[in-house]
């Protein structure tokens, strides 16, 4: 039984068709790699999971259930949470701020409470700070807590966005290019990360990304896209060597 | 230089960070208590109208430093709650049921007007408040029954706790147990989830949304919690002038209150008061400074709206976190001393997404 499912899904603007019919499904902990040269319609796809993009068809199914109507805020209620391919922090406040934010759709106090800053309200901010501090002590980012992001360097803004999505307690998890922009040795802190969210944490992973190196050493399955149709998905070895990819990165 | 050795979460979510903090604020709040003892009448009822201005701009803080959402409208709340209170006083209704009913009125108009208007951004955003502002002056001169049009609203000075509202000891009392409760709860919501959604809409709307903030929910609570603020402060108002007329609450009124927060740095509370304290004196020190002027100039009426525009200009330009900004930074001179770098604040010089229109 697959934990997510993607059903021929069309997206055109204007008449322009960045995804043409692409299904595919990923099962529970599994690492899953989309992978496509330049407008290939990655980001989009993930802009339509989060709901940000309508579908002109087609049908997102998680856990077996429809999310193709799901209000874009609701999205990460069901535990799917995702990152940013160009950073989304929110740049004038502290880590802390921005990982505690990872935990608003816990939040139980209403307006009156929190104007009273109530007990319950102080438990919960507890609660809050209990999970966070895990995924601080997971990503290593004790250093940091308090630190404004504008003032962090990009490497650890990527780990911040990445510890946010964790905060959320996400199902499935979605990185959009999580290792663009990191140094040799942060890639390879990288690797082994997303490898324990998914043992550790048992989190499954869609990612994008270009590096295929460390596409090849985390991923379970890949699906290469390009003009936004499906090109090949399979094992990593099977991409390796299939023509159709080759042609669409190297031309031959 | 002092170094917070954190043992507890408690520490990262109390008001006061540190015995520093709490000596210093009860210092302030013990001689604000103790100013009529020095001060006569006028320099309280100055001080008084700080109080009442650094309530709205609580307000307007939450809704554009915090928020991220302009409003130059904001005046039209102020008048909200002048003009309920005043009604309310005038069928009899006592001051200690007014104030919560002004406040729920307030929030109400401002969620109901923050629905529709909220679906807007940046400079559209600006007009549509705008066009707000001056529709609001046009409801207090057409709603006669309400608001006593053209002719005016007198405000009843109704006794409070045995004392009269005359006595501006006494207001001023009122003015800053206000200014204080309105403060504690202001901290009480930006330290709480909401608060923080709101940061986070104005720093990046999408990634809000993806973290599961509902974000025309939370802009229009914004504008709503903003409206209660500023409409408490309009209530407080009303009893300072003593006589509503609708051109009080003109287009003048809210590019004051933008100038406060402005000068007094978008985004923190503290700036709130400052920006109070700087555009409450301003008009007497425009005042003073007209009789040492030679008086082709200082005779001129458009003085007071000019220097305001310059003023406001030269802060978004030289120093967009305004007063408060410029505290920050001589504090961090005298505690590095005599280590300070020019440089030190450089980064920080970026403008928040909301700046950005």
């Amino acid at each position: 039984m697959s934990l997510f499912e993607v059903k021929n899904i069309t997206v055109a603007f204007g008449g322009v068709k960045a995804l043409n019919d692409v299904s595919f499904d990923v099962d529970k902990g599994e690492i899953f790699t989309i992978i496509g040269p330049n407008g290939a319609g990655k980001s989009t796809l993930f802009n339509v999971i989060s709901r940000i993009y309508e579908p002109s068809k087609g049908e997102i199914y998680f856990e077996n259930k429809n999310i193709s109507k799901t209000k874009p805020h609701n999205i990460s209620k069901l535990g799917i949470a995702r990152t940013f391919q160009n950073l989304e922090l929110f740049e004038n406040a502290t880590v802390l701020q921005n990982l505690l934010l990872g935990r608003h759709i816990y939040k139980k106090t209403n307006i009156l409470s929190e104007v009273f800053f109530t007990p319950s309200a102080r438990k919960q901010e507890h609660e809050y700070r209990l999970k966070v501090e895990e995924v601080i002590d997971f990503l290593d980012l004790q250093h940091y807590r308090d630190t404004l992001i504008n003032g962090l360097p990009y490497g650890v803004r990527k780990n911040v966005e990445l510890a946010r999505a964790l905060c959320t307690d996400p199902k499935l998890l979605l990185l959009d290019e999580p290792s663009s922009g990191l140094t040799n040795e942060e890639t390879i802190d990288l690797g082994f990360w997303i490898k324990d969210i998914q043992s550790l944490l048992g989190i499954t992973i869609i990612m994008i990304e270009h590096d295929m190196s460390f596409v090849n050493k985390v991923s379970d399955r890949i699906l290469a896209l390009n003009y936004g149709k499906i090109l090949a998905s399979g094992l990593p070895e099977e991409i390796k060597n299939n023509v159709d990819v080759k042609q669409a990165y190297m031309g031959e | 230089m002092r170094f917070i050795f954190k043992t507890k979460y408690s520490q990262d979510i109390n008001i006061a960070k540190h015995n520093g903090d709490r000596f210093w604020y009860s210092l302030l709040i013990l001689i604000m208590a103790a100013l009529p003892l020095v001060l006569d009448d006028f320099y309280l009822g100055e001080i008084s109208y700080i109080c009442i201005l650094s309530i709205a701009g609580i307000g307007l803080m939450i809704l554009s430093g915090y928020t991220g959402l302009a409003s130059l409208g904001h005046a039209a709340f102020l008048g909200v709650g002048a003009y309920t209170h005043a009604f309310l006083l005038t069928n009899g209704v006592p001051f200690y049921a007014s104030i919560p009913i002004v406040i729920v009125v307030s929030f109400l108009v401002g969620a109901v007007i923050g629905i529709p208007i909220l679906r807007l951004t940046g400079m559209y955003l600006a007009i549509a408040t705008l066009a707000l502002g001056f529709i609001a002056e046009h409801v207090f001169i057409k709603w006669e029954h309400f608001t006593g049009g053209n002719r005016g609203l007198p405000v009843p000075q109704p006794e409070f706790l045995g004392m009269s509202f005359y006595d501006s000891v006494f207001f001023y009392y009122v003015c800053l147990v206000f200014l204080i409760a309105a403060m504690f709860a202001a901290i009480n919501i930006l330290r709480s989830p909401t608060g923080r959604a709101f940061v986070a809409i104005r720093d990046s709307e999408i990634a809000a949304q993806s973290l599961g903030v509902n974000l025309g929910l939370y802009k229009a609570l914004s504008f709503a919690i903003s409206g209660a603020f500023t409409g408490l402060a309009g209530a407080l108002l009303a009893h300072y002038i003593g006589y509503l007329a609708p051109d009080i609450f003109n287009i003048f009124l809210s590019l004051t209150l933008l100038l406060l927060i402005v000068v007094g740095g978008m985004g923190s509370l503290h700036g709130t008061v400052f920006g109070a304290i700087f555009v409450g004196f301003l008009p007497q020190l425009i005042a003073i400074c007209r009789d040492y002027l030679p008086s082709s100039i200082g005779s001129q009426p458009g003085l007071e709206p000019m220097l305001f525009g310059l003023i406001l200009v030269f802060f978004i330009l030289y120093e967009p976190l305004g007063i408060y900004g410029r505290w920050i930074k001589i504090k961090l001179f005298f505690e590095l001393f005599p280590t300070y770098k020019r440089q030190t604040f450089k980064k920080q010089k970026v403008f928040t997404k909301s700046d950005r229109v």
